[in-house]
């Protein structure tokens, strides 16, 4: 079969016109695709920032938490009734929540403030300046270096603010997974030093956080959670609902889906109505091939692997575009959510398979549809 | 004794219903021999090219029976018929159907990649058949760039790259001129037929009847007369 392969291939691609127009076509269907669903990962990656950077194995909350942003405080007991399920190697307190700042400069800013259990730190940042030990220094913070960094004010070890009237200290700063979804900047500090600082409502418990002792254990913590009238969740798990919420409940997704799926019609309709043109300008070929021997079989090989060079060709152009853009947009836009991820790589090769399966399919039915008589009446 | 090629027995074929219903061929039977160029001539509409195409297995008739070298060719199923015309029949069609965006040689070698020929082998035999038809060191052109007569040659060494016993040509003067249309035919006769091949020719053209071993005339699907070529004459 080599030679009828490459009997086919040089027969698409010479014709360079009409291939280079099945591949743009097909190329930016994908790099739409890809862009649409990288860009939405992005969000959602963003959107569960917290939860990677703090990188627990288990969240205990309140069960009406849909996002990491909106928390709702947690009594003490059910910090201390975690701790005593069998199962939980430890358990501590995290405070997230949003407060003003007043930078040197005067202005304003926003920020996200994540107070760590003082005794462990568990959930601190890998730092990049500064000590993790300076955190316990009166007034003491430690600044994410994330893509909001600039919007502090580019801070240094030693930059001073005010929050709620405190004086607050840069000791350090960190790097991060993960930038945050809501454009402000984020601030660790210990869990006492947030909730003195922040005024709160009675209960100042955003999470409990729990290290199971072994995976096996999960199952059982999540259910005496449970029992206690709260909810635990693996990462994964508060990552999911995380994304659940905006992809269903926030309109977010709905308007990804449709981009997405008109994309997908642009490609399908492009390269459709191009390969179909390509196959009715070389009918007369066709059913000469037809005459002179040409089983129907080898003729639908032929037309099957034309579709599918052009669409995996398109495919690898469409995301080397996708990457390429995306990388540059990174490079030039700190802020720019995105992330190309293999669930939506493998969405837009089944599309992609769409199209090349369609394409095929008017191809072969026009294809062995002529008669080779056709070829003799002219 | 010569040996048969093809021998159609009452072979009819009609196209369309009822009233609007033709009827192109009409029990016609005839035998034709390897060794023999034989014509098909008459009007347009007389039925030749349905003759042509019912003889080369690609058109079904209504009724009657097409043997070639014992086999009956209208008891094949349709690959099996696909696969007979490959290896038994070449074909030279009236607009040549070449591959504009192949090179010559590509062209020629179409049907032996069709038989699942090495790529590069096919290459090399193609352009040896280019040299046959006269057409040495052109292997690499794509056929826009040839003139209609180097065209006609290319169908035609693709036609014979097989070595069917059988070569077919619809009109293969039609679109060239007197003096070309005539050296093709004579080049086909001198170079091409051979006591193990049968050539069918449809056609119109006058100027080439000397060439003939035997003209068939066809007039209202029916062959109404046969006379011997002139060289068989002498």
């Amino acid at each position: 079969m080599g030679g009828i392969l490459k009997l086919a291939y040089k027969l698409l691609v010479n014709d360079r016109a009409k291939f280079l127009t099945l591949l743009v076509g097909i190329s930016f269907a994908v790099f739409l695709m890809i862009m649409m669903m990288s860009m939405f990962a992005g969000v959602l990656n963003r959107a569960s920032a917290t939860v990677i950077n703090i990188g627990a194995d288990i969240w205990v909350m309140d069960p009406s938490v849909q996002t990491v942003a909106n928390t709702i405080g947690l009594p003490g007991y059910v910090l201390d009734a975690t701790r005593s399920i069998p199962g939980v190697k430890f358990a501590v307190p995290l405070f997230s929540g949003g407060a003003l700042v007043k930078l040197g400069n005067g202005t304003y800013q926003a920020v996200n403030v994540v107070g760590l259990d003082d005794t462990s730190l568990f959930g601190r940042p890998r730092m990049l300046e500064g000590s993790i030990q300076d955190i316990f220094a009166e007034n003491s913070f430690i600044v994410l270096h994330d893509s909001e960094f600039h919007k502090f004010g580019d801070p240094k070890i030693g930059t001073t603010f005010e929050l709620n009237d405190h004086r607050g200290k840069i000791v350090g700063i960190a790097e991060t997974t993960s930038s945050s979804l809501f454009g402000v900047p984020t601030l660790y500090t210990t869990y006492y030093r947030a909730i003195q600082y922040i005024p709160n409502p009675r209960f100042t418990i955003s999470y409990v956080l729990v290290e199971p002792k072994t995976p096996a254990d999960i199952p059982l913590i999540k259910q005496q959670v449970k029992a206690l009238g709260y909810l635990a969740l693996t990462r994964e798990e508060f990552q999911q609902r995380i994304s659940d919420f905006y992809m269903y409940q926030t309109g977010i997704g709905m308007n990804i889906l449709l981009m997405t799926g008109i994309s997908f019609i642009v490609g399908l309709s492009i390269s459709g109505q191009t390969f179909y043109t390509f196959i009715l300008e070389n009918l007369d070929k066709f059913g000469a091939l037809k005459a002179i021997g040409t089983s129907s079989r080898v003729l639908i090989f032929m037309i099957l692997f034309q579709a599918s060079f052009t669409a995996l060709t398109g495919y690898g152009l469409g995301v080397g575009l996708c990457t390429l853009s995306t990388t540059l947009a990174k490079m030039r836009l700190p802020d720019y959510a995105s992330r190309i991820t293999y669930p939506s790589l493998l969405l837009a090769l089944v599309m992609v398979t769409i199209i090349a399966a369609f394409s095929s399919y008017i191809g072969v039915r026009k294809v062995l549809r002529i008669e080779p008589f056709d070829i003799f009446r002219g | 004794m010569p040996t048969v090629a093809i021998k159609a027995v009452g072979l009819t074929k009609g196209f369309g219903e009822g009233e609007a219903r033709t009827v192109a061929l009409r029990d016609v039977n005839l035998e034709m021999y390897f060794g023999e160029m034989v014509y098909v001539v008459g009007p347009s509409g007389s039925g030749k090219t349905t003759l042509l195409s019912v003889l080369s297995g690609i058109l079904r008739p209504d009724t009657g029976t097409v043997l070639s070298e014992g086999v009956d060719l209208w008891s094949l199923k349709n690959d099996e018929l696909a696969a007979f015309r490959l290896s038994k029949i070449g074909f030279v069609f009236q607009d040549y159907h070449l591959f504009p965006r192949l090179t010559t040689a590509e062209n020629v070698a179409i049907p032996l990649i069709l038989k699942r020929k090495n790529w590069d082998e096919s290459l090399v035999e193609a352009a040896k058949y280019l040299d046959i038809v006269g057409l040495k060191g052109r292997a690499d052109l794509p056929p826009v760039k040839l003139s209609g007569g180097e065209q006609q040659r290319v169908a035609i060494a693709r036609a014979i790259v097989g070595q069917p016993d059988i070569l077919i040509m619809d009109e293969p003067t039609a679109s060239l001129d007197g003096d070309t249309g005539r050296s093709i035919v004579s080049f086909v006769k001198e170079n091409i037929l051979n006591q193990n091949r049968c050539i069918l020719i449809v056609t119109h053209d006058s100027r080439i009847y000397e060439f003939a071993s035997r003209i068939l005339h066809m007039e209202d699907g029916r062959l109404t007369n046969e006379e011997k070529g002139k060289e068989d004459e002498d």
